[in-house]
């Protein structure tokens, strides 16, 4: 900032208020997806049958495999900052590279699944959806949606914890000052949340 | 404010004269007060453009059939002035310019809990905005759906929906993180001794709006998102032809937008609960009251929204609940309204511009609030639903509060924000012309509207023609009311007399540091020993 105006001068470490602030945003995150939810509960009440058989067309396999994919990025996530608290910083980087990777391997596997469907021309406005029923046709525009929405969080949320990789590396955040990486853990633990979730409503509807 | 020292700060340098001083130090800065003024030359820029496009609207209804531009030109105009003045002047407007500037001084903090952070949804907000002027211009015409972008029509026109969609989606997020600053802001960093129920009735306006608009925006946020997808994929969730619902839309979106006009109007009862004091010299009446019926607002108001759609057709039972609801809303924003009156009861009241602009706020408010509680009823509801008695009513709110309240604010702090004095003079002339004209633009509309003129209608049969002409008098009027006021302040600004510490004598905390204030705000924070409006006690010490 030029000439240190503003606050810059008294910048002070208020580790709750971090925190707090973080808690509202994730807030915010959740209430977005609600709106989402909201959406899916009214539609599911009007459309039973066709959620049911609409869901049958999706990989219960692909869906379980990343769930575990994610359950275990949210373990190596808490175990990062665990070793950040204790000081061990290889740990710190070592865990959190295994965090990344497997946000990575989700977001593969759900490429590889939404490519299936594209495939199958099981898509938005193509014409084989054109043929199915209409509550067959909104199954699909709110699996596109919501996962699509959760995908592009797990994007964010991998390029985030590159950024934590590269402020830990810079000693920017260490044993006395990791609100960030553990700000960047409760994003990550929200997406998990937010999967978990998406799982039974779209993949076990059958 | 009762405090044990007084950090009076005359020899610093202001928050105007530390630093660079060119637009570049300006558009960097992390200090709350410059953002505030970042907001404010943004906004008023803004509310002048849509303020123009609202006098082009009455003026095409002057005369019968076309008078100066095509069916489609006005469709435009008002979905235009629609979303600049409520995405980009009346929802931001109180909180992101006189909460920037004076929540952390009035609760004695040196800056808001994420200064970096606050100056990131200044650059959200503008990049809101360039994206919503950008929509006009490009792709097949300027948006034409209404400031509500209501499905299904919004999924079908040609026109640049998209990206104006994408700007209030923006625009939102710098709402969020607003939000999420002014939350912490109130619970981290309250000077030593400013328990919750010393703060300045300011400062909790501001709370309870920060909670609406960290608990109401995401709603609309993705919901704008998914008319976008609409737009872009075609994934019928509110496209009746695939099985979507075009009332699901309704729903989703007053759900935020219902709360999002309480989040334009608690800032200003706010505002007018500072000024009223500060001139009739007089603890404001029940504190605890106006305080917690601010909450109550942001609660109750909540869970309202659906009587924007007692038409649309929702069963009886869900008419009936969101009908009574819209009353019992009524009841808080009327304990205010007591509570002022009650506050200049035996004061000792010192007329001056800002007070005369807070007395207009809740005249015009209180024919704005209520003509609310009429529409509440469902029978009226019926009959005027989509008139011009609906734009007549929430003109009178959030023109005649809102922007009034706005204006009152501005007039008070003015000193406070840029250490000049107003002339009173003239600030009393463009009140004049303002008032009256406000009155025959707004209320010719409530008479209109109940005899039956649509609303967004391009033109009109001939038993409305007197009532249109004399309403479009009426906004030539104010239209030269409100730029008579804004001369006042460039006036001001330019060659006004000095102001001093302070000028109208007030007791909280701002009028303790100089004007304008130093950056950081206090050489020391302040302790705080009593409640916030303790004149007694000020004139004691």
């Amino acid at each position: 900032m030029s000439s240190g105006h503003g606050s810059d001068a008294v910048a002070h470490r208020d580790y709750l208020g971090a925190k707090i602030g973080m808690w509202l945003f994730l807030v915010t995150e959740i209430i977005l997806f609600g709106g989402l939810f909201i959406g899916y509960s009214y539609m599911r009440a009007r459309y039973p049958l066709e959620f049911h058989s609409a869901s049958h067309e999706l990989s219960v396999l692909i869906g379980v495999l990343n769930t575990v994919v994610l359950l275990t990025s949210s373990l190596t996530m808490a175990l990062s900052i665990t070793a950040v608290q204790k000081g061990d910083s290889r740990k710190t980087r070592l865990f959190l590279v295994a965090t990344v990777l497997l946000g990575v391997l989700f977001l593969v596997n759900k490429s590889i699944e939404w490519g299936a469907k594209f495939h199958h021309g099981l898509y938005p406005n193509s014409a084989l959806m054109g043929t199915k029923p209409p509550g067959e046709q909104v199954f699909f525009g709110l699996y596109f949606s919501m996962t699509g929405l959760h995908g592009l969080h797990v994007l964010v949320g991998v390029v985030l914890l590159g950024v934590m990789l590269i402020l830990i590396m810079r000693e920017r955040i260490h044993q006395h000052d990791f609100v960030k990486l553990e700000n960047a853990g409760l994003y990550w633990h929200l997406v998990d949340v937010i999967w978990i979730f998406l799982l039974p409503l779209f993949y076990l509807a059958a | 404010m009762t405090t044990t020292s007084h950090p009076i700060s005359l020899d610093t340098p202001s928050y105007l004269q530390t630093g660079a001083s060119g637009l570049r130090s300006w558009v960097t800065s992390t200090d709350h007060k410059r953002i505030g003024i970042l907001y404010l030359a943004t906004m008023v820029t803004f509310f002048l453009v849509a303020a123009v496009f609202g006098v082009l609207m009455r003026i095409e209804q002057l005369t019968m059939g076309p008078t100066i531009m095509t069916a489609q030109s006005y469709n435009v105009l008002f979905t235009v002035h629609g979303v600049i003045m409520i995405f980009l002047f009346v929802v931001p407007g109180l909180p992101a310019v006189f909460g920037n500037f004076f929540l952390p001084i009035l609760i004695g903090a040196r800056d808001v809990a994420f200064p970096r952070l606050n100056l990131a949804s200044w650059y959200f907000f503008l990049a809101g905005a360039l994206l919503a002027v950008l929509s006009l211009f490009t792709g097949h015409g300027a948006p034409d759906t209404g400031w509500t972008f209501y499905a299904p029509y919004s999924l079908r026109t040609g026109t640049n929906v998209t990206l104006a969609v994408f700007a209030a989606f923006v625009l939102g997020f710098s709402s969020i993180l607003t939000g999420i600053n002014f939350i912490t802001t109130v619970h981290r960093l309250r000077a030593p001794g400013m328990t919750w129920f010393r703060m300045p009735l300011f400062c909790w306006s501001v709370y309870a709006t920060a909670w609406v608009q960290l608990l109401a925006t995401p709603i609309v946020g993705i919901t704008l998102l998914l008319v976008i997808f609409e737009r872009l994929f075609g994934i019928g969730i509110f496209d009746p032809a695939k099985g979507g619902d075009p009332l699901l839309y309704q729903h989703l979106f007053w759900i935020y937008s219902h709360p999002a006009v309480y989040i334009m109007i608690l800032p200003a009862m706010g505002a007018i609960s500072e000024i009223i004091p500060t001139f009739a010299h007089k603890s404001i009446f029940g504190y605890k009251a106006i305080a917690f019926s601010s909450m109550s607002i942001a609660g109750i108001g909540s869970l309202v929204w659906a009587h924007h759609m007692f038409t649309s057709g929702m069963s009886e039972f869900g008419n009936m609940v969101f009908s009574l609801l819209t009353m019992v809303v009524a009841v808080p924003s009327a304990i205010k309204v007591f509570n002022w009156t009650a506050s200049l009861y035996k004061g000792s009241i010192d007329f001056r511009p800002p007070l005369l602009f807070a007395l207009t706020f809740i005249f015009l408010f209180c024919i704005g609030g209520l003509t609310g509680v009429m529409q509440g009823a469902l029978a009226i509801n019926q009959h005027v639903h989509d008139t011009y008695f609906i734009v007549g009513h929430f003109h009178y709110v959030m023109f005649g509060g809102t922007v009034m309240a706005f204006f009152a604010a501005l007039l008070y702090w003015f000193p406070k924000m840029f250490g000049r004095m107003c002339s009173a003079r003239l600030v009393y002339l463009s009140w004049f012309p303002m008032f009256i004209g406000f009155n025959m633009l707004y209320f010719g509309m409530l008479v209109l509207g109940y005899q039956g003129m649509p609303r967004r209608y391009y033109d009109h049969l001939p038993q409305y023609h007197a009532g249109h002409v004399h309403a479009t008098i009426g906004s030539w009027l104010l239209a030269a009311g409100v730029v008579i006021f804004f001369v006042a302040l460039v006036a001001a600004l330019l060659r006004g007399r000095k102001a001093e510490t302070n000028p109208w004598g007030g007791v909280t905390l701002e009028w303790k540091v100089s004007s304008p204030p130093p950056v950081e705000n206090f050489l020391e924070i302040p302790t705080v020993t009593g409640p916030p409006y303790d004149f007694k006690a000020e004139e004691t010490a």
